[in-house]
């Protein structure tokens, strides 16, 4: 079947199977950030914005998402680029394959609740697993990032 | 794997129903537990155009649509304020922020899976679905029936007065629930859903006497036990019946006091 | 010592930045997208021969290429270990075999051109098993009537106590002094058996591998490894063609943790495409990687624990019986850690020792490498035993623990006469419980409605690669403009070791750390090494960097002479240049490379390989807080405070996240990862929504800090890090539990429902 659909802002139109789910699908048009960790919707690495909203792309149809709008880490470099420095300044990068879907979450995270407590942090990202950092370091990083940020403002 | 031959999405409800007759042909809900089933389905019907991700409110009741995604009833203040914080708390162990924004609550009550909070919560709020057919039909009778071939559109949660708890007990913090209660205190009486048994919520009587004299720790401890005493319980990967049976006393108990302290 | 300037500091991953915005770095996105699909059909039984199978029908779906059986495949035995040749891991693999030993091990090959096309066919192969009784049971499993490995072929290479006809897969006893009369005469015993489960790595990044024939005619791998010579080896082997006929590369590895230690996908699709010669690429499931992977070896650990009144620790008799499931990967070299790693830690008075150990084979899926390496499994045994002697003296088991530790200058007999050259594990233990506050936490309290908080201590070792065996190399070569470009074998499955690495180049080489470039792992063009494992990457292959860093600036002061001419012992090395010792000239880096590029009979590149005779430990303590509900069983950890003796950490910020990440892997096994089997031994906990890892909101807080010893044979005084971190958890949340219910937990994972069905019948 025949579908357009909106890709990190440029219009798609592409000729998909009716179980072809959208990781598949934007992983073959570019998008190698978007990581399959599970088959059971339990890791979030393979989270892309669908009109927004942070979802699991392992678990749409691409033909689910046709009319809409999908953003992934590959469309987001900027907004990104504005916090992960302050991962990297942990080392808490780790291995990376767990990456793009928590840094798409945490971008999520950030337009829903620029000042997020540690805890608000650690609850929206609890869904987005990590098996080298032990996590820590990647709070660290997200509270530097806020607090430079803050610091800034406050000035 | 699962095996998808054709995707539709019905401009009408009645084109929805039309189509989910045919056995081979599936409701789309959030997906998330179909996607792991190793199975050929013949059409998928999405429901994404027929405007059933929305929640009403009338003076009466919250009509929520059954597209409705989990995340949002999480973050619903009308919802929120109506259960004391119940509802949020009874999503919010599910998976993750980008699960919840799949998973549909149509999806959660039409599956009447065992481990569902929201069946349990729900049951507990007294909820009516509302399928196209078949009409309102109370949550309760809902999950006990078999599966229709219908389409549920709406929950409605009336609005009633009175206190709301919800307490699930997880082996570790976003797994599946080892088991789910939720209490809602209403005019006639304590509502009791214990869900997760492993087997799906269901709606408890207890010994409402017990509690006459009002919520106190000994008469919230006694209810929990008869609640416990009147439940079925079963065993699985999770843990064993008989734990369940035991944390059963505790979380009724729980959530019994948690209400008297709301009220 | 002149003051360090790159080592020691907290370095940005070199790849940091690239990994955290998504950029392509792995196999499957560093590969093309057109190439055969693998997949591999599997056993549904736990022990069966194929009596026929029958592809015909399979390899009429459409898109099919190819569906190889048992008929297929070489008759030569090999391991899948990667180890140093000879593998002390007996050879008893075929890539395909008739008989089938693991419900999942592998049954057929299937390659096809799409996805949807192998998938299909594989539901259409037809197999007809005789189904054998099954060793299930790894009690029963020594001397059991049935074999797991009946056939003649079945080889060990190395002295191990292997025997295939009682279903051995090692055996040994070692011993110093005479344990059962120090025992006899001890006033204290603690004896009893501890029982861990065999845990997934469960790195985010399943196995996965993309071959081709190249240009030349080799096979050309590209796969997720730390061990890109073993894979050139073993596949070797398993295919029967010359070694000269490969080339194994690792592009970046999504998380490794031992796992990617074994050649677990390598061979299938190198299978397909040597014989088909097409491109081809296996992605394993992730269920794949939880029945068919390489996990940990589950291990019981009889421990006999003497001491005197007084406290002092005076014997150690330590069994273990260890499951190496349907193959031998690793089964006879991490059952040794389980003793040789626990055992040394109370060297302090201890008079006799004993370590024995049964390695068995049975019909489950086969274990392997796993960060900790059997290490794990001893100290949880060993340490919860000091833990139990502490509550049976009623003394604090710190003071206890600072009565009988290991301390530097001693010799530690269970670990083959080591001397401790570099030991602050009293420092640890002091920082430690200063940092937890653990004489405010140690006691048990109170907290209402059912809930207490208690506290609980462990202390770990680990070693540095393996010692007389591992060997590490770097080769460091002037560029252009005065850069370098180290050069490693060893594989950063995302520890960071690229950089860790290029920090000591450029503290060599007195340059910035931009100004080193890294490549690795590349079984061509990579000096030899045996790959990142058993924490060898920053102690062995780092020792390598600094001796060729010695070398290359003995070549630049060689060509440095010629040019400004003079000889060479009339210059120094100093950073951007090299000059004169008079003072009457120089040249710079930048026209160093210039002038070795032309008309240069003088190489700027220089490599040099270590091995190390001995492994020196890196020592640990943590402690745990723990919230426990007694009234639901639920534990909450709070707080994790741990305090390490890495030698010199290399780079703080990445030593601190392998801990960190170490610890939480570690409170995984304590307290939720649980593998259990059905009747007819399949994994019930086969995906990540039944095999349950920690999410950032089961693990507390964490803090860590170095108190830091200086390891003379490492390089910068380095020791290792990357597996000692995940073994104090269990054995400090077992000592919390108890504080809190008065019950020993000796099974991983310590449940909600066994602590409180445990709880409910001590009450009775």
């Amino acid at each position: 079947m025949e579908i357009q659909l909106k890709l990190n802002g440029r219009p798609v139109q592409a000729s998909v199977e009716a179980d072809t789910l959208l990781i598949d699908f934007v992983r073959a048009h570019g998008c190698a950030s978007v990581k399959r960790g599970c088959e059971t919707a339990n890791c979030g690495l393979c989270t892309v914005l669908l009109d927004g909203k942070p979802v699991l792309s392992c678990s749409v149809l691409a033909a689910r998402a046709a009319g809409h709008e999908v953003q992934t880490l590959e469309g987001l470099q900027q907004e990104a680029q504005e916090f992960v420095a302050f991962i990297a300044d942990q080392g808490a990068e780790q291995c990376g394959f767990c990456n793009p879907g928590y840094v798409m979450n945490t971008i999520a995270l950030l337009r829903e609740n620029p000042d997020p407590t540690d805890d608000e942090i650690r609850a929206y990202l609890a869904g987005n697993l990590c098996r080298c950092s032990g996590y820590e370091g990647q709070l660290r990083g997200i509270r530097a990032f806020l607090n430079a940020r803050n610091g800034k403002e406050g000035k | 794997m699962l095996t998808i031959k054709r995707y539709v999405r019905p401009q009408t409800l009645e084109e929805a129903y039309t189509l989910c007759q045919k056995r081979a042909n599936v409701v789309l809900g959030g997906m998330l537990w179909l996607k792991m089933q190793d199975r050929t389905v013949d059409t998928a019907i999405d429901l994404c155009d027929l405007g059933l991700d929305t929640i009403e409110e009338t003076p009466e009741a919250f009509r929520i649509g059954a597209m409705v995604p989990l995340r949002t009833l999480e973050q619903h203040p009308g919802l929120a304020a109506l259960t004391h914080g119940a509802m949020a708390r009874s999503v919010e162990h599910i998976v993750g922020v980008q699960f919840r924004n799949l998973a549909t609550v149509g999806g959660s009550l039409y599956g009447r899976f065992g481990f569902s909070d929201v069946l349990t919560l729900l049951l507990a709020l007294d909820a009516v679905v509302e399928l196209h057919h078949g009409g309102a039909v109370p949550l309760a009778d809902y999950a006990a029936a078999p599966y229709e071939r219908d389409i549920l559109t709406h929950v409605v949660i009336p609005k009633q007065p009175g206190a709301v708890a919800y307490q699930s007990q997880r082996n570790i913090s976003t797994d599946f629930p080892v088991l789910t209660c939720a209490v809602a205190l209403r005019a006639d009486g304590v509502r009791c859903a214990v869900g997760a048994r492993p087997m799906k919520a269901r709606l408890y009587q207890g010994d409402p006497a017990l509690l006459a004299g009002g919520i106190t720790p000994e008469s919230a401890a006694a209810f929990a036990v008869s609640i416990a005493a009147e439940a079925a319980f079963g065993s699985n990967s999770r843990a064993g019946a008989d734990y369940r049976r035991a944390i059963c006393k505790v979380l009724v108990r729980r959530a019994l006091l948690a209400c008297k302290e709301d009220a | 010592m002149a003051e360090l300037k790159t080592v020691g500091k907290p370095a940005r991953k070199k790849d940091a930045m690239n990994l955290l915005l998504g950029k392509p770095a792995f196999v499957e996105d560093v590969t093309p997208r057109d190439c055969l699909v693998v997949k591999i059909l599997r056993s549904p039984h736990a022990h069966a021969l194929i009596r026929s199978i029958n592809t015909d029908i399979a390899m009429k779906v459409p898109g099919m290429v190819a569906i190889y059986t048992y008929k297929d495949v070489p008759n030569k035995r090999f391991t899948t270990a990667g180890q140093t040749y000879p593998e002390p891991s007996p050879h008893d693999r075929l890539i395909l075999d008739q008989r089938v030993r693991f419900v999942g091990d592998a049954v057929a090959i299937l390659a096809g051109e799409t996805e949807k096309a192998v998938r299909k066919a594989m539901k259409l192969i037809k197999v007809d098993y005789e189904v054998l009784p099954a060793v299930l049971d790894p009690h029963t499993a020594k001397d059991n009537p049935v074999l797991v490995h009946p056939e003649d072929n079945w080889e060990a290479l190395c002295p191990v106590g292997a025997d295939n006809q009682r279903n051995l897969c090692a055996s040994e006893t070692c011993a110093d002094g005479d344990v059962e009369t120090v025992l006899a005469d001890c006033d204290v015993v603690i004896d009893h058996v501890w029982h861990t489960k065999p845990c997934q790595q469960a790195m985010m990044e399943t196995f996965r591998t993309y071959t081709e024939i190249d240009p030349f005619g080799r096979l050309h791998v590209i796969s997720s490894t730390q061990i890109v010579f073993h894979v050139r080896r073993i596949l070797a082997l398993a295919l029967d063609i010359p070694k000269s006929k490969i080339h194994v590369e690792k592009p970046r590895i999504g998380g490794g943790f031992g796992a990617k230690q074994s050649v677990v996908a390598e061979i299938y699709p190198a299978f397909v495409t040597w014989k088909t010669g097409r491109p081809a690429r296996l992605v394993y499931t992730r269920q794949e990687c939880q029945i068919a992977g390489s996990p940990r070896h589950e291990m019981e650990v009889h421990v006999r624990l003497g001491a005197d009144n007084s406290g002092k620790i005076r014997a150690l008799d330590v069994f273990t019986l260890s499951n190496t499931g349907a193959y031998s990967e690793h089964g006879p070299t991490t059952v040794g850690l389980s003793g040789h790693k626990s055992i040394p830690l109370y060297t302090g008075g201890l008079e006799a020792f004993r370590f024995g150990y049964d390695v068995v084979y049975t019909n489950v899926q086969a274990a392997g490498a796993y960060r900790g390496y059997g290490a794990t499994q001893g100290i949880f045994a060993v340490e919860s035993a000091v833990n139990e002697l502490a509550d049976r003296l009623g003394v604090d088991p710190v003071k206890l623990r600072e009565q009988n530790m290991v301390r530097q200058g001693m010799t530690m007999p269970a670990y083959y006469n080591e001397p401790a050259n570099a030991c602050a594990l009293d420092r640890c233990m002091a920082r430690c419980k200063e940092i937890f506050d653990w004489d405010a936490k140690f006691p048990v309290r109170d907290m209402g409605n059912g809930k207490v908080r208690a506290a609980g201590v462990a202390m770990a070792m680990q070693g540095s690669g393996i010692s007389g065996v591992d060997v590490g190399s770097a080769t460091v070569k002037l560029s252009d403009d005065g850069f370098y470009n180290l050069t490693i074998g060893a594989a950063d499955m995302g520890t960071g070791c690229d950089t860790i690495l290029a920090q000591m180049v450029a503290e060599c080489m007195d340059c910035d750390l931009d100004n080193v470039a890294v490549f690795g792992a590349d079984s061509d063009a990579s000096p030899y090494d045996s790959g990142s494992y058993a924490s060898s990457t920053t102690y062995v292959t780092g020792k390598a960097v600094e001796k060729a860093c010695t070398q290359l600036k003995e070549q630049l002061c060689a060509l440095a002479a010629d040019a400004l001419g003079c000889e060479p012992g009339d210059v120094e090395f100093a950073g951007k240049a090299v000059r004169c010792l008079d003072g009457r000239g120089e040249i710079s880096l930048a026209d160093l490379a210039v002038k070795s590029q032309c008309a240069n009979t003088t190489a700027v590149q220089a490599t040099a390989s270590h091995s190390s005779p001995i492994s020196p430990p890196p020592f640990m303590v943590g402690m745990a807080e723990i919230e426990l509900d007694k009234e639901t069983g639920s534990v909450t950890v709070l707080d994790y405070k741990a305090v390490v003796d890495c030698g010199t950490p290399v780079n703080p910020n990445l030593a601190r996240i392998q801990t960190e990440g170490g610890i939480v892997q570690g409170i995984g096994m304590a307290l939720f990862e649980d593998v259990t089997y059905d009747a007819k031994g399949r994994i019930i906990e086969d995906s990540l929504m039944q095999y349950k890892i920690p999410t950032r909101l089961d693990m507390g807080h964490l803090q860590v800090e170095f108190e830091s010893s200086y390891e003379p044979t490492g390089p910068f005084g380095a020791k290792s890090i990357g597996e000692i971190v995940i073994n104090t958890p269990s054995p400090a949340i077992a000592q919390a539990v108890f504080r809190a219910t008065g019950l020993w937990f000796r099974e991983l994972p310590i449940t909600p429902e066994k602590i409180l069905m445990g709880l409910q019948a001590k009450g009775k």
